[in-house]
């Protein structure tokens, strides 16, 4: 295994910082291998999961609402809009500076940039649902609650999931740098090279990005298990299949 | 309206056994399609969908690629161009008309003048001069697509079309897309255009009706891109080819006759146009001469006012007494079948039919009508056995 | 247990005044020291313009090439999707043994990012392009090529609009982040006291000026250059 590492350079070393345990740059504590990493992986994946299962909650269910009314359209776009321009850093400094450090703290950062892409996602997804559709719906009969959970919801789950595709990856990158508010993610190897040096940054870092992509490959497979089969066959004839992986273009709303 | 000052002259266009063959699929979709189209005329393709008629249109152009046989295009085969060279030499409106969105209409109309090189004064002197044609104000000009309605954006698709003064016209479906009422109105002013510009035009539609009225000869096409028959509409309706003409002109082809006759056309009947003080012995000789036992009372320029009532001629001279009001009023220009309408619907046998200048001309009634059906057999004695399934 | 940063040296808040000294949000510091976010805010600016122009022009190769050969696209989106999905933060540094540190691996990085969001509008863009379009275009006589560049790009303009407001906006935050590839920016700033609210406000609220500034000269732009959009009966 050492001799194809080697050859590796830069990234041979740090892929076995991340399976074995070595002496610190500054000397006297072990760092790195599969125990160490394993740690920050966890706190890494709970605020995470946490941070999401938190947004998801609030923002789902009140742009549902919204959009089923047909209110609050500038509210959904505006949040998309902000939050976008606020960068990840700027706000969790802004909460280490006037709020303070910890886990909450984190976690509450990353609920914050959650939530803008689930409003925008849920709503966009109800309001877009054919209007003849639920017309029809009311008109059949249904209640609104009937409405939203048997046609504009299922209709809206492509969508929805999109957001939270988006909401992952985002919130799983941000936690990267948790441990600036003292929360030790896999980030802390990439903020303290004093300790973990610069094998132990990149082997961080190639542990982030594999989790990020995975993240997003799994968020990937959820939102085509939830598109209705009828979407997927008038969305996606064998001819243009790539339509489906193309989706809509981003939108400044 | 003035034509354009300068005219490229009509080509005629000939298919010769043109045929369209798509890989993986056995039946052609054209199939040996031969036919000629004498330079100025409008041939119109029609028949139902899947018959072809789309496809052979676009291998004119080569918007679809000839399989076997040639097309020529004044004599010369379209296979010989190069695609966009040919292309520009030949207008083509679409029924969805696919003005561009992001230029102004003068830039639209501007289009393939603009790619064939003209100077920026010949495409704006072009642009305006072809507004006038088809009577769309001079600042429509500047405006976008978005800003005009389907029927002016149908005009625009139209003198975009004429812009370079091509020889050849292709039209699919040019007026699919337009309301009933608007769709009339711009088949007229089109034919009143063509009248100027007298174009060779390729003109499909599956709507054999506007076939019968626009076209100087029709070809109806059939699955399997047969060609059916190619006739002038007049014949087509008194002698189909076939049992599959026959159906698709529709059971009512005599009445579809009337559309392509003309009042002025037939043998209308005469009536005693008779002024108020006339004498009535005066009256009464014109009345016996008349084919029709009513007087109709004129006014003193011979516009009809309304029927005579018998007590009219009972003094010694006419009086203004009036048996019925003198409706309808059908001019000598009116189509049969507008004029067949508004007798029917105006529950009368007679109506009065009046000149360009309003004075009485005749009368027409149904018994004319029924005349003027019978006078022309409507069986053909061979055709229908010979194409006959 | 773990120093942050500390190869980035830690400041005591800056100032002499009491306010500073009480990390307050203090308007008197900001005044003060506002001449040091000048450089910082300039390198931004240059970490945001130089990744979205290089993205644009990359992203517009890949998608003139996609609209010709149709089978690339999926592949393009699925390269594109990866670098969208790895965090700038990881990126900074997995590039860092390649093109070492500095502005070269923080605009790599960036510019990655772009791809996914102004290829994914552009190809949208082209396709939303009506078929009936295309087709009276080809009708006339326009080449292929004359179609894509006189009718197709030109009708896409505000799909590719969008696609670059929402890939400069997010650049602007990501840029935040070059400080971990040593590209300097507002960041550097944050990061150099990130528990001083006054320098934490200032730096944060320059990045999210920056951003809206940017939008709104893009929304500018668009509206110049579609004049057709907002020309309505």
């Amino acid at each position: 295994m050492s001799l194809p590492l080697a050859l590796l350079g830069d990234f041979g070393e740090a892929i076995k910082f991340i399976f074995q345990e070595r002496e610190s740059v500054s000397g006297g504590v072990q760092i790195g291998g599969i125990p160490e990493m394993a740690g920050f992986g966890l706190t890494h994946m709970h605020v995470s999961i946490v941070a999401i299962l938190i947004a998801a909650a609030l923002a789902i269910p009140l742009s549902l609402w919204l959009g089923h009314i047909g209110r609050g359209e500038f509210v959904a776009t505006a949040t998309s809009n902000v939050g976008r321009a606020v960068p990840s850093l700027a706000l969790l400094a802004f909460f280490i500076s006037f709020i303070g450090l910890g886990l909450n703290n984190v976690i509450a950062v990353l609920v914050l940039l959650a939530i803008p892409p689930l409003i925008t996602s849920t709503y966009v997804g109800i309001r877009q649902v054919d209007r003849d559709a639920v017309d029809a719906a009311r008109g059949q009969g249904m209640t609104g609650w009937e409405i939203v959970s048997k046609v504009e919801l299922p209709l809206a789950l492509p969508s929805i999931f999109g957001g939270l595709r988006t909401a992952a990856v985002m919130v799983v990158a941000t936690a990267t740098i948790a441990p600036l508010a003292n929360v030790q993610t896999l980030g802390t190897p990439i903020l303290t090279p004093q300790t973990y040096g610069f094998v132990g940054q990149l082997g961080a870092s190639i542990v982030v990005a594999l989790i990020t992509v995975a993240v997003d490959f799994v968020f990937a497979r959820l939102q085509r298990a939830v598109t209705p089969a009828g979407l997927k066959l008038s969305e996606m004839p064998a001819r243009r299949r790539f339509l489906f992986t193309t989706k809509r273009s981003f939108k400044p709303t | 309206m003035e034509a354009p000052a300068t005219h490229s002259t009509a080509e005629p266009l000939e298919f010769c056994d043109a045929t369209k063959r798509y890989p993986g699929t056995s039946a052609p979709a054209v199939d040996g399609l031969s036919l000629k189209v004498p330079a100025g005329e409008i041939c119109v393709l029609v028949g139902p969908s899947g018959c072809g008629k789309t496809t052979a249109m676009r291998m004119v152009n080569r918007m679809i690629e000839i399989t076997s046989g040639d097309i020529l295009l004044g004599g010369r085969s379209v296979k010989d161009r190069k695609t966009s060279e040919l292309r520009r030499e030949i207008g083509y409106v679409i029924q969805h008309i696919g003005l561009f969105p992001h230029r102004t209409i003068s830039e639209n109309i501007g289009t393939v003048p603009k790619l064939l090189g003209w100077d920026k004064g010949r495409i704006k002197k072009r642009s305006e001069e072809l507004l006038e044609l088809i009577g769309l104000p001079a600042e429509t000009g500047k405006r976008y697509p978005s800003q005009l309605s389907g029927g002016q954006r149908q005009r625009v698709g139209v003198a975009r079309a004429l812009a370079a003064d091509p020889p050849v016209m292709l039209m699919d479906e040019p007026f699919g897309a337009i309301d009933p009422i608007n769709r009339e109105r711009l088949q007229n002013e089109f034919l009143r255009l063509q009248a100027q510009v007298r174009k060779t035009i390729i003109f499909v539609t599956h709507d054999i009706d506007e076939a019968i009225k626009m076209g100087d000869r029709i070809a109806i096409l059939q699955e399997g891109g047969k060609l059916a028959q190619y006739a002038p509409p007049a014949e087509l309706l008194t002698y189909p080819a076939s049992r599959f003409v026959e159906d698709f002109v529709g059971s009512d082809r005599a009445l579809k006759r009337l559309a392509l006759q003309r009042v002025r056309d037939i043998d209308l009947w005469k009536a005693a146009a008779i002024r108020v003080g006339t004498p009535v012995a005066e009256a009464r000789a014109k009345i016996a001469e008349a084919d029709v036992s009513f007087a109709m009372l004129v006014d003193e320029r011979g516009r009809p006012l309304g029927w005579l009532s018998d007590r009219a001629l009972t003094g010694e001279r006419v009086t203004e007494e009036l048996r019925s009001p003198a409706r309808p009023i059908v001019e000598l220009d009116d189509v049969l079948r507008d004029a067949l309408a508004d007798l029917l619907s105006s529950e009368t046998r007679y109506g009065a039919v009046v000149g360009v200048d309003g004075a009485l001309a005749g009368v027409l009634s149904l018994e004319v009508i029924q005349h003027f059906l019978q006078a022309a057999p409507t069986e053909s004695p061979t055709g229908a056995d010979l194409l006959a399934e | 247990m773990t120093v942050p940063l500390a190869q980035l040296q830690i400041q005591e808040p800056g100032g002499s005044d009491a306010c500073a000294a009480a990390n307050d949000f203090c308007p008197s510091w900001i005044v003060e020291n506002i001449d040091r976010y000048w450089s910082p805010l300039l390198e931004h600016v240059y970490l945001t313009l130089a990744p979205v122009v290089i993205g644009f022009a990359i992203s517009l190769a890949l998608a003139i090439l996609a609209h010709r050969r149709r089978w690339l696209t999926g592949p393009i989106i699925t390269v594109t999707g990866i670098f969208f999905a790895i965090p700038s933060v990881a990126a900074f540094f997995l590039l860092q043994p390649i093109t070492g540190l500095g502005y070269t691996t923080a605009i790599v990085a960036l510019v990655s990012y772009t791809l996914l969001i102004i290829f994914r509008n552009i190809t949208n863009g082209l396709r939303n392009v009506p078929a009936e379009t295309r087709d009276a275009a080809l009708g006339q006589g326009l080449t292929e090529r004359q179609v894509l560049f006189r009718v197709e790009l030109p009708m896409a303009v505000p799909e590719i609009m969008a696609g670059l407001r929402i890939a400069t906006s997010t650049t602007v935050g990501l840029a935040a982040l070059a400080v971990f590839a040593g590209a300097g920016g507002l960041g550097t700033e944050i990061l150099l006291d990130k528990r001083f609210k006054s320098n934490v406000a200032v730096a944060g609220g320059l990045a999210v000026l920056l951003a809206a500034l940017f939008d709104l000269l893009l929304l500018a732009l668009q509206r110049a250059i579609t004049p057709w959009q907002r020309a309505r009966a």
